[in-house]
């Protein structure tokens, strides 16, 4: 029953035999133990275990191990290279999270976002991350969170080019 | 140039939490990380009726599947005496059902499988007979002679009658109310709901069989007295068992009671000799774990002409499921509901309430509220509203007409409460301010004209947290005091341990802070650890608003404890008499002299190494604090919605906060407590909802059907503050985590009837849904 399938997570390429009715999400959790991934309902709409699959983000609870064959997983372990990640930080700074449970997925979310929209509104914000429930929050510093590092993703992007132009 | 120190993290100021980092990395530890070497899992097979007689259940099928290690039913545990646990309210409930399901999705039969997978296809390979009874799902008519006995294997139970409890003086309010102008009633349903933490509630049991040694992993907001109850119910040594809380998911009431789950798991890790895992899936948590409120409510105002309030009777339902299971203090049948009084000055009330057995899950925790005191004030706050409109008079002036006055605090109540601080009329009135009050009555009398639908609800609560007094408040005999061990180390850093237990409100950080005012020592150099019974001192953890309270106030108390002896070594370090020497955040110095100090660092090593003749090593202590009395957090929400007439769908305009939760310790902290209390009363208000069908199908047993808000619908808030600090508590502090959840479903609720009142509509139960409202206008013929 069980099928070998090769996925790259985290940048890293993996092939491993799992059962057809593997949850990605499990795969994660208990074949890779990255535990950083949570599950909060099963049912796609609290959005704790959101992960990237080929850059755009999914619910692991309930896309299959087998469906990421061949494709490229990212999750919450990838996101500090060296320091945080700007939007690590931002969840630091404005108070983002509280129990932390949904801070991953919500991370996540806002990743996904952030490449698409830079520089994106309040709106947008609220909306891109209307899939992923915090029990916590109440959302109004989760949305300052992403903004810090919206700002700080543009303050980082314009550097080079100032070093360039000066010398 | 300015050097940039940075901030010592003294009260009151706002520095980042020092358990983010593990959290943003996806490096927390919760529950369902833990793996140990070994482990099984286990998977509950429930029942799908809501009341039925079990004839007979075959585990055969289940055992033959691979990978099964063992199945788990009523009468095995019975051969154990394990089959009934007892309740936090002094009820027992089944562990798992050997005569009768009495409520959709009970616990059967558990099955104990290597994965987890399996586990789940073999528990839907027991075959279990039932005979299908009668359900009951309302209270009113589990009461009327003649309903199904639900609860027929106690002895002495005859009916479905569970408790009545009072509160007051009956004869006073009955006096009252003969010589009121009116009297002002109101009938509402606060209906079942569920904390709903994002991480739901499990354990892993680990169970060495050959020293007997138990460790329990569980998802505990209080696992000192889980302790003590597992050492009584499963006749486990005290000393033997560790509880550790890793980092838990949330809580909010949720993870007070001890679930059967948890009872199974650690029999059959001390059956089996391996570890253990149980996680509920979503479903699970919704049907089974402790819901909350379920409180049908009926009060009476008496109030003269002038609006003067004289006294006030209520009359209230609890509908408690199967089994009385209400986590709450012993001597309190209704939890601490007769707080019902509110911000008033009620010279007399009478507060009578009954409970009642029905075919539901059992639990009637507090969801983000102290003790069922979210149904009083919403009781209350909208009895208020219904007065206003009655006397056509203005909310927020019927308010501070009959607020307690600043001068009479300590103010006692009608029904027994002494109010510890409070200045109602301060709070109300920089809320309407900061709303810009007139002016929104304006604009809403010229929308009325043009026959749009626009309200203003306000809403001025009090609490009543942190529990004790111990003499007064036990949970199941064990007072409820709280403690704090504070171990200063040679190098000047702190460890503080903790009998209450973070899910989420910061207690790392905040606590630290506390150590830091006292003391002197950053909060950054302060290691808080909580959860695990092995190495922290005994209390009765984190639920009703209690940790600042109580946890806080002994972390102040030990920190001064320390203090005075680091005062000792100052003195023998500085070659001055102890009564000359002065403390100001950190420093030691004689009196008159600030330029020549030891710091608490200098202190902390001489307390290793250079010690004053005749002293005692070391600089460290514990200490026990029982509250003298509760803190009375208090504040004023007020709400602006506008109603489309055409689909009932009500918009939250604006919602402005003021809280005054007394000195704030990290009002970062605060004012994101408030947030997440403002949107889950947000979410009961308008969204959140348990019911049943008549069989008796829990009917939001998912996330599809138990609707949360998201950050698309949450409202924006504006959040203020006043600061009354607690005359009794250490640093003037009250607790915060609960304010916004009780305060705000009355001041929702009240917009919405403020909008459409004038037409006659006195009433919508929450959760108040556009179909509703809808329906509501429609009747009045008011609906587009």
């Amino acid at each position: 029953m069980a099928r070998p399938i090769t996925v790259t997570v985290n940048g890293e390429q993996r092939t491993v035999e799992v059962e057809p009715r593997l949850l990605l999400v499990h795969f994660i959790r208990e074949r890779l133990r990255l535990t950083g991934t949570h599950i909060g309902c099963d049912t796609t709409h609290c959005g704790a275990c959101t992960v990237l699959l080929d850059g755009v983000p999914v619910k692991s609870c309930t896309v299959l191990a087998v469906q990421a064959d061949g494709r490229q997983v990212t999750t919450v372990e990838s996101l500090a290279v060296g320091g945080l990640h700007p939007i690590q930080e931002g969840f630091k700074q404005e108070h983002g999270l509280q129990c932390g449970f949904c801070t991953p997925g919500m991370m996540m979310s806002s990743f996904a976002l952030l490449q698409e929209k830079p520089d994106p509104t309040e709106d947008e914000i609220r909306w891109a991350l209307s899939g992923n429930i915090c029990r916590c929050t109440g959302y109004m510093n989760i949305v300052k969170s992403v903004r810090y590092a919206a700002q700080k993703m543009k303050a980082a992007a314009a550097v080079p080019v100032e070093a360039g132009a000066r010398s | 140039m300015a050097i940039d120190t940075p901030p010592k993290g003294f009260i009151g100021e706002s520095i980042k939490r020092k358990e983010d980092d593990r959290f943003i990395r996806g490096k927390g530890n919760y529950l369902d990380d833990i793996s140990l070497p070994g482990m099984l899992h286990m998977s509950i097979l429930r029942s799908p009726f809501a009341h039925a007689r079990i004839r007979s259940i075959n585990t055969k099928p289940a055992e033959a599947v691979p990978g099964v290690v063992a199945v788990v039913t009523g009468a095995l545990l019975e051969q154990h005496k394990l089959a009934w646990m007892p309740t936090l309210s002094g009820d027992t409930q089944a562990v798992l059902a050997t005569d009768k399901v009495r409520y959709q999705g009970q616990e059967v039969a558990c099955v104990i499988a290597t994965d987890p997978y399996v586990a789940r296809d073999a528990a839907q390979l027991i075959d279990v007979d039932y005979e299908v009874l009668k359900a009951v799902v309302d209270p009113y008519q589990a009461l009327k002679p003649g309903a199904p006995l639900i609860r027929d294997e106690k002895k002495d139970q005859k009916d479905n009658h569970i408790y009545h409890w009072e509160a007051g003086d009956k004869a006073a309010t009955e006096a009252a109310f003969k010589k009121a102008d009116k009297v002002v009633s109101l009938e509402t349903f606060y209906p079942r709901c569920h904390p709903s933490p994002l991480e739901t509630c499990g354990i892993v049991a680990d169970i060495n069989p050959a020293t007997g040694q138990a460790t329990l992993y569980m998802t505990s907001q209080a696992p000192h007295a889980h302790r003590t109850l597992f050492a009584i119910v499963a006749g486990l040594p005290e000393e033997k068992i560790r509880i550790i809380s890793p980092d838990l998911g949330g809580g909010f009431g949720n993870k007070v009671p001890i679930y059967p789950g948890y009872v199974v798991a650690t029999a059959a890790s001390l059956l089996l000799g391996h570890p253990v895992k149980w996680i509920e899936d979503r479903s699970e948590n919704l049907i089974s774990t402790g819901f909350a409120r379920d409180f049908h409510m009926q009060g009476e105002l008496a109030v003269n002409k002038d609006g003067k309030f004289l006294g006030l009777r209520v009359k209230m339902l609890s509908d408690n499921g199967a089994f009385y299971a209400d986590a709450q203090p012993s001597k309190f049948r209704a939890g601490l509901f007769h707080i019902v009084t509110g911000s008033y000055d009620l010279p007399a009330a009478h507060v009578e309430t009954d409970g009642a057995y029905t075919n539901k899950a059992p639990g009637g925790v507090a969801y983000r509220c102290s003790f069922r005191v979210t149904e009083a004030s919403y009781l209350i706050e909208r009895l208020v509203e219904s007065a206003a409109v009655e006397l056509k008079m203005d909310p927020a002036e019927i308010r501070l007409k009959n607020f307690i006055r600043p001068e009479q605090f300590p103010y006692k109540s009608a029904t027994g409460f002494e109010y510890d601080s409070g200045d109602y009329p301060r709070a109300l009135k920089l809320a309407l301010e900061k709303i810009g009050y007139e002016q929104l009555r304006k604009e809403q009398a010229e929308k009325r004209k043009r026959g749009e639908l626009m309200g203003i609800g306000v809403a001025s609560f009090t609490e009543v947290v942190g529990a004790g007094h111990g003499t007064e408040y036990d949970i199941a005999g064990l007072r409820m005091f709280d403690s704090a061990e504070l171990r200063v180390h040679p190098t000047g850093k702190a460890i503080l341990k903790l009998g209450v237990k973070s899910q989420g409100q910061g207690h790392e950080t905040t606590f630290a802070q506390i150590v830091a005012e006292e003391l002197g020592i950053p909060a950054s150099d302060v290691e808080v650890q909580e959860g695990d019974t092995d190495n922290t001192p005994y209390g009765l953890g984190t639920y009703a608003s209690r940790s600042t309270p109580v946890g806080g106030a002994a972390t102040a108390m030990v920190s001064r404890k320390l203090r005075d002896k680091a005062k000792k070594i100052a003195a023998h370090l500085l070659e001055a008499s102890e009564a000359d020497i002065e403390f100001d955040h950190g420093k030691f110095f004689v009196k008159g002299a600030p330029s020549k100090s030891k710091t608490i660092q200098d202190v902390a090593f001489a307390a290793y190494t250079n010690l004053p003749e005749g002293m005692e090593a070391g600089l460290e202590g514990v200490t026990y604090y029982d509250p003298p009395n509760m803190t009375f957090p208090f504040g004023t929400y007020v709400v602006v919605v506008d109603i489309d007439r055409g689909t009932g769908q009500v918009k939250v305009r604006r919602m402005v906060a003021v809280d005054d939760c007394g000195v704030r310790i990290n009002p970062m902290i605060v004012e994101g407590q408030i947030h997440g209390g403002l949107t889950e009363g947000f979410g009961i208000a308008f969204m959140e909802l348990i019911t049943f069908d008549e069989e008796g199908n829990c009917i939001g047993s998912n996330f599809t059907d138990y609707l949360l808000p998201t950050s698309w619908e949450t409202p924006r808030f504006e959040t203020f503050d006043t600061v009354t600090p607690s005359p009794h508590h250490p640093i003037g502090a009250k607790g915060v985590g609960e304010s916004a959840t009780v305060g705000s479903p009355a001041a929702y609720v009240n917009a919405v009837i403020d909008a459409v009142g004038h037409l006659g509509i006195t009433n919508i139960d929450m959760p108040v849904s556009s179909d509703k409202v809808w329906t509501a206008l429609q009747e009045k013929g008011a609906a587009e």
